[in-house]
């Protein structure tokens, strides 16, 4: 407040305010020190092995709550590795066995439900088109006649406008290329709804509920753990399988094998192949979000 | 020591004042707190429950609260017109009333800050946004810059109010050395809170009926409209129920500058219309969201048309100067500039941009009980600090309440 001090007043105790002022500048240093140091932190920032002690406080309370063996891995980037995506749009069926894989895979909320994959159907004669696409299709047999189907999910941009608005940094890419969020540090301020083009992130409304016996207890930090109210959430290429070098789990139970995913940095990788040989294109390709995930017309 | 007792003495002589006041002041004081604890209840559910409560959903993810903060951004905004003649022009009537102007920008940054944090889906998480606690993801997000400068311009103002008030109590002149500097500072400031935030919103390329480089100039026409429509009330309303003088001529000025406002604010949108119908390309769905509605999906097409209708009689009868001079069609012109103003942004900012969604999903929005309880009760605090700090400041400044000790001084 702008309550001029004069120079009276120091004068006349100089020692007890300079003490005074020592302490109080020590104190609040301190506080700041313990604050930053040992308080909670964004998972970006903590040690290697700082965060295998979180992890293994959380894979015990998981444990715990669900009544079953719940590993959280706390893997990082292999180096040499950048994934890619790639989805043959000519194959696809729009049977969205691939959305109900990801919420079993990774622990969406079943009420509310939670997609992280979104499938479109669109017209044959309007081409992709977002502003004809239904995503609440229901007819008794797919594919329908004159339509084809356009799954959406976190394109893993790498320049990805969601992590440039965050105003925390709760949201970052990998050096593997997968885009995350940090579930401990996020605001809930929704910016990165907002920016992202591909409505790849959700938002918790209420308590996400996953029964104990739907549970995957096969986690990552980074991740398929449950997610807290209140925080956004998205797709991470399944970044607890893909970092054990498994496929993520909407490519395995795709039963026409329209999904193909890989190692964008290994030239014999399938996915180098496609983009090589095959009709490529990304979504949105004019807003220079310049997506990790393709879509391409095989046959 | 002697200006912390002063200050003291100033603090216990403030809430003399706030709790002083006859049966029209403790009604509205008593309908305040009534919103406030609505507002409140209201507020505690949706801590528990979350934001479901809402009527926001991910197609949707930002909606009134948001559109209220933008608002109010403008409000707290519009001091400047009243500070640019008084200090850069030193245009003795308007600089009286400054003082309003910027108790009315304290209160209204409150309402600002409020509106966000009861969006934010995790509040207790505010401190992230601290830098060395927390991390503030500066120069790269938008969001950040608009937490700094909102807090700076809340802090430049409440800097200079406490002075003028204190000052005045003590029966001094308050410094210029100090004054001046930060009303100047406080210009830009004023600019810059109100273009941050549209660059908030401008800046999302994802987002087509935002994304436009018209944006930041057209919320500062809206804020140059709407923020003085306030003040002209709350102007009138001083000269009615205390001894603080306020001229014709200030009055006249205010409204005389509001009208080119409210013009360039309507050709602004002018402009955009025509981009949007005239090109006639799919990014122009949005804008005929809010006008048209698409299809069945037409629940915001009432609020447009009366935004429109609203501000078009605002132009008419601040443009008219018999109008203008008229007490009363210049309150109807500035109540219809503020609730014009108010639709456009509360409803008509924020939703469209979402409708249709990003992969063409259409959910048509609108708030909900407990987002208006909550948003009233925002409101409700604003509007009751702002009454505080007219009670306090008024008489102060009108000499009515002194340090005990200092008679009239002569100016320093």
């Amino acid at each position: 407040m702008a309550t001029p001090r004069t120079a009276h007043d120091v004068d006349d105790h100089p020692t007890s305010l300079t003490r005074r002022s020592f302490t109080t500048c020590a104190a609040a240093a301190a506080a700041g020190w313990i604050l930053t140091a040992c308080g909670p932190k964004r998972l970006y920032d903590v040690s290697r092995e700082r965060l295998r002690e979180l992890v293994g406080d959380v894979e015990r309370e998981y444990s715990a709550t669900y009544g079953k063996d719940v590993t959280v891995s706390a893997a990082g980037p292999q180096p040499g590795v950048l994934f890619g995506y790639a989805l043959d749009i000519s194959r696809c069926t729009g049977c969205r066995r691939c959305v109900y894989a990801c919420v079993e895979e990774n622990n969406q909320s079943r009420d509310p439900q939670v997609h992280w994959i979104r499938v479109l159907q669109m017209d044959k004669e309007h081409g992709v088109d977002f502003a004809h696409a239904d995503q609440y299709y229901e007819p008794a047999q797919v594919p329908e006649e004159g339509k084809f189907y356009v799954p959406v999910s976190c394109q893993q941009c790498r320049d990805a406008p969601c992590t440039k608005v965050c105003p925390t940094g709760a949201t970052w890419a990998e050096k593997d290329g997968i885009v995350v969020i940090d579930y401990d540090w996020c605001i809930g301020c929704r910016c990165c709804m907002s920016a992202c083009p591909y409505g790849a992130r959700h938002f918790n409304w209420k308590a996400p509920s996953v029964a104990a016996t739907d549970v995957n207890p096969h986690m990552h930090y980074l991740g398929n753990r449950p997610r807290p109210k209140g925080v956004v959430e998205k797709c991470t290429f399944c970044i607890q399988r893909v970092r054990e070098g498994r496929y993520p789990a909407c490519v395995e139970v795709c039963p026409v094998g329209a999904r193909k995913f890989g190692n964008l940095l290994d030239p014999d990788s399938e996915i180098r192949y496609i983009i090589e040989h095959e009709r490529v294109m990304v979504l949105k390709e004019e807003l220079n979000t310049m997506p990790k995930f393709f879509y391409f017309y095989g046959t | 020591m002697t200006t912390l007792h002063a200050f003291l003495a100033f603090t216990r002589s403030s809430g003399r004042l706030v709790l002083r006041g006859d049966v029209l002041y403790w009604s509205w004081i008593g309908l305040l707190l009534l919103l406030i604890a609505s507002g409140l209840a209201a507020y505690v559910d949706q801590l528990r429950v979350g934001l479901s409560l809402t009527a926001m959903r991910d197609p949707v993810s930002w909606a009134f609260y948001i559109g209220n903060f933008t608002f109010m951004v403008g409000v707290a905004a519009a001091a400047v017109v009243l500070v640019i003649p008084a200090y850069v022009y030193d245009w003795k009537p308007i600089r009286e009333v400054v003082i309003i102007g910027e108790l009315l920008a304290v209160s209204a940054i409150l309402i600002c800050l409020l509106f966000v944090m009861v969006d934010l889906g995790r509040p207790e998480r505010f401190w992230h946004l601290i830098p060395g606690v927390g991390l503030l993801n500066f120069p790269r997000s938008v969001m950040a810059w608009d937490v700094i400068v909102l807090n700076l311009y809340l802090l430049i103002n409440l800097v200079v109010v406490t002075h003028v008030v204190f000052s005045a109590f003590r029966g001094r002149h308050y410094s210029l050395r100090l004054v001046y500097p930060l009303v100047l500072l406080s210009i830009p400031m004023a600019i810059a809170i109100h273009t941050v935030t549209a660059f908030l919103y401008s800046g999302m390329a994802s987002r087509p009926y935002w994304n436009a480089s018209i944006l930041a100039p057209q919320f500062l026409a809206s804020a140059f409209s709407s923020g003085p429509a306030i003040l002209l009330v709350v102007l009138q309303l001083l000269r009615r129920f205390t001894d603080f003088e306020i001229k014709d001529e200030a009055i006249g000025k205010i409204a005389e500058l509001m009208a080119y406002a409210i013009f360039l604010n309507l050709f602004f949108h002018g402009a955009e219309v025509f981009k949007e119908y005239y090109s006639n390309t799919e990014h122009s769905l949005y804008t005929r969201y809010w006008f048209e509605g698409i299809g069945t999906h037409t629940t915001l097409v009432p609020y447009a048309w009366t935004a429109v209708g609203l501000q078009l009689l605002a132009l008419v009868l601040f443009i008219v100067p018999a109008a203008r001079r008229n007490s009363v069609t210049l309150n109807v012109g500035a109540v219809a500039t503020y609730a014009g103003g108010y639709i456009e942004k509360g409803m008509g900012l924020i939703i469209p941009g979402f409708t249709p969604d990003t992969l063409g999903e259409i959910y048509e929005y609108s708030p909900t009980m407990h987002e208006l309880r909550v948003a009233a009760g925002v409101f409700a605090i604003g509007f009751l600090v702002f009454t505080f700090l007219l009670r306090v400041a008024v008489p102060i400044l009108l000499g009515q309440v002194r340090l005990a000790g200092t008679g009239t001084q002569a100016l320093e």
